[in-house]
């Protein structure tokens, strides 16, 4: 078939398609739907990947956390030894590639002001923890090192217990009750947000460790150190180091497992990535499914097709086409079809989750991969589902076509 | 066998040029179904058409006329016998090959007219053309040419449902002599047309053969359709019963 053959039979599908619009739309409806549906899929699927690396790139950044216990479940769940702010200074000081070291000691507490009250975390923790975490401040100032050393009564609100206590109040110099002890406000915190997983960031409040061990807690213990890397490629090397540090404080030998953990952020947005990715994956299948229902579509009404046309198909042969050129006639038809579908279903699944991530909270992310990928598929279940009933008008007897009424 | 593009060599020299007669059947038969269903559409018949006939078959259904017809058209192939199409043996030819020949040498002009709906008259005519690769400028040309032939000049935008019985039929005809073929094979061309439009189309027909020198072969049942024809071959039961040359009508 010449290129102008080809040309002619393309503009020739598609007047056969406008022709009836509305079959054509119908019979291509499990293409658009099936593409639509993987599209928007896919999108939000990255779309909330992405949120999720966004926001736990806001807990600070080349973070790692230290935390006593065995990634193993073992009989003896959280038997490991807390760690002291030794351990956090040790960290700080001595890792190669650590810009910053934070240790935090917390619980839970009612804090009070005048006839409001509201339970917040309480974290008892150094003036790192803003620098680790990322954490600027709205108003007032950080502890100074006296108050540290000391343990004095003074408090950072986060922007939630500041809301709910103050209202829009400035709070810098009034005195809150946290428990059973009285305490300054000296500093408030900027608002992040709500997390991923749900949790309110925001809710907390920062004393300093050395107050709340002495007079919340009663104990010497810090549950978790964060520690900030200079870079992010230096994560690695400050994990190394800190394991190395650590096994050597805790006096752990050589070859016997270590009982604590060093993550980084980076793998927990490895496992979320994961985890979502099969997800998306799951109802990509899905929507594949009705991409092979489309198919059969498509077949089935290129089959009523050849029959409608089956006169005319014998005036072709008539004339002097040959077998294959009417083939190649039906199976553009076909692909033209399909092809249309599928762009219709790509527009769709992009618009849709475009107008869907505002409302989810999620950014919109443009996957080409996938756009391409599902253009390509179109064509090709067009191609696959229309070979059958382009076989059958090719292999038409002419004389008996030609008294079809 | 000639390629979608090859120039179209005068087929009209071709038969003095080789000396073979344009065409030719020899003993040829055609059998349908099997054992007792059975029939004998051509029982062994011998037939020659020189270039330039104007030739009309007749026969009452079942004659064995329209298997015939059918035979000449290259849409069918003699279960015994040799057909020849200027000297070349059509039972040997693959399907395509037969498409190819049609496709350069014959035209077909139907009784029901069988024009394709919802496209225009030009884009009928055009038809053939596009199969044998023709630029669409020339095929414009051409197409615009016969029409005009026909007498259709100016309808060339008029979808068959615009246009009467007749003015189809025209149609049909100027589809079947645009690619220049060296035959036109018409079954019962007048068979939907009032006496007035059959008229005016045999003597278009009559015209294309004496002007244009296009052989053709016609079936038809009515006896002042064949007076148009220089010779009338009658059919009966699958063979050919009398072969007479005549004075045509004017």
């Amino acid at each position: 078939m010449s290129a102008s053959m080809l040309w002619n039979t393309l503009l020739m599908s598609l007047r056969e398609i406008r022709r009836n619009t509305m079959r054509s739309v119908l019979t291509t409806l499990g293409v658009i739907i099936g593409v639509a549906a993987v599209i928007a899929m896919v999108h939000l699927g990255e779309g909330a990947t992405r949120r999720i690396t966004n926001d736990i790139s806001s807990l600070g950044r080349n973070l790692l956390f230290v935390f006593p216990g065995s990634g193993r479940r073992t009989a003896t769940v959280t038997s490991a030894p807390p760690f002291d702010l030794d351990d956090a200074r040790a960290i700080a000081e001595e890792v190669a590639g650590v810009a910053g070291a934070a240790p935090s000691a917390g619980g839970a507490a009612l804090a009070v002001y005048g006839n409001k009250n509201w339970r917040t975390g309480i974290t008892g923790t150094t003036n790192d923890y803003f620098g680790v975490r990322e954490w600027a401040l709205d108003s007032g100032r950080v502890f100074l090192e006296s108050e540290e050393l000391a343990g004095t009564a003074v408090c950072v609100l986060g922007a939630t217990p500041r809301k709910e206590l103050f209202g829009t109040t400035d709070p810098l110099g009034a005195t809150i009750r946290i428990g059973a002890i009285s305490c300054e406000v000296i500093g408030v915190l900027y608002e992040k947000g709500r997390s991923t997983f749900g949790d309110d960031q925001d809710d907390f409040i920062a004393v300093p460790i050395a107050m709340f061990q002495r007079r919340i807690a009663g104990n010497q213990d810090v549950g978790v150190i964060f520690v900030s890397a200079v870079s992010a490629s230096a994560t690695t090397e400050a994990q190394r180091g800190i394991d190395a540090l650590m096994r050597q404080r805790r006096r752990i030998a050589d070859g016997d497992d270590s009982d604590f953990l060093v993550r980084d952020t980076k793998e927990i947005t490895e496992l979320a990535s994961k985890a979502t990715g099969v997800l998306t994956a799951l109802l990509g299948a899905i929507a594949s499914v009705s991409l092979l229902v489309g198919g059969i579509g498509i077949m089935n009404i290129m089959l009523v097709s050849v029959t409608e046309r089956t006169r005319e198909i014998g005036i072709r042969l008539a004339i002097g086409a040959r077998g294959r050129e009417v083939l190649l006639q039906f199976l553009v038809e076909a692909t033209v079809l399909s092809t249309l579908g599928g762009l219709a279903g790509i527009v769709l699944g992009l618009g849709g989750s475009y107008l869907a991530s505002g409302p989810l909270g999620l950014p919109f992310v443009l996957v080409p991969k996938i756009v391409v990928i599902a253009f390509v598929f179109s064509a090709a279940v067009g191609v696959a589902f229309g070979f059958f009933p382009a076989r059958k008008a090719a292999k038409l007897n002419p004389i008996e076509a030609l008294r079809y009424e | 066998m000639p390629s979608e593009s090859a120039p179209r060599a005068s087929v009209r020299e071709g038969a003095t040029r080789t000396g073979a007669p344009l065409i030719e059947l020899r003993a040829v038969t055609k059998i349908y179904g099997k054992g007792e269903a059975e029939v004998r559409a051509l029982a062994g018949i011998d037939l020659v058409v020189e270039d330039g006939e104007f030739v009309a078959v007749m026969g009452a259904s079942g004659s064995g006329k329209s298997t015939c017809m059918n035979v000449l058209g290259c849409l069918d192939t003699p279960t015994a016998g040799e057909h020849r199409f200027r000297g070349v043996e059509v039972g040997a030819l693959s399907q395509d090959q037969r498409a190819l020949l049609r496709r350069h040498y014959l035209g077909f002009v139907f009784q029901g007219f069988n024009l394709l709906a919802r496209t225009t008259a030009l884009e009928n005519v055009e038809l053939p053309l596009l199969y044998r690769g023709v630029s669409a400028r020339d095929r414009r040309k051409r197409a615009l040419a016969a029409l005009a032939q026909v007498g259709l000049a100016g309808r060339e935008t008029h979808a068959p449902s615009e246009l009467s019985g007749g003015q189809q039929q025209r149609v049909a005809i100027a589809r079947a002599i645009v690619s220049d073929p060296a035959v036109l094979l018409a079954d019962e061309p007048t068979g939907n047309l009032d006496s007035a439009r059959t008229v005016e189309l045999m003597r278009l027909l009559v015209d294309l053969n004496r002007e244009q020198h296009i052989t053709i072969v016609m079936v038809t049942h009515d006896p002042t359709v064949a007076a148009y024809a220089s010779r009338i071959i009658t059919f009966r039961d699958g063979l050919v019963l009398t072969d007479v040359r005549q004075e045509q009508a004017a």
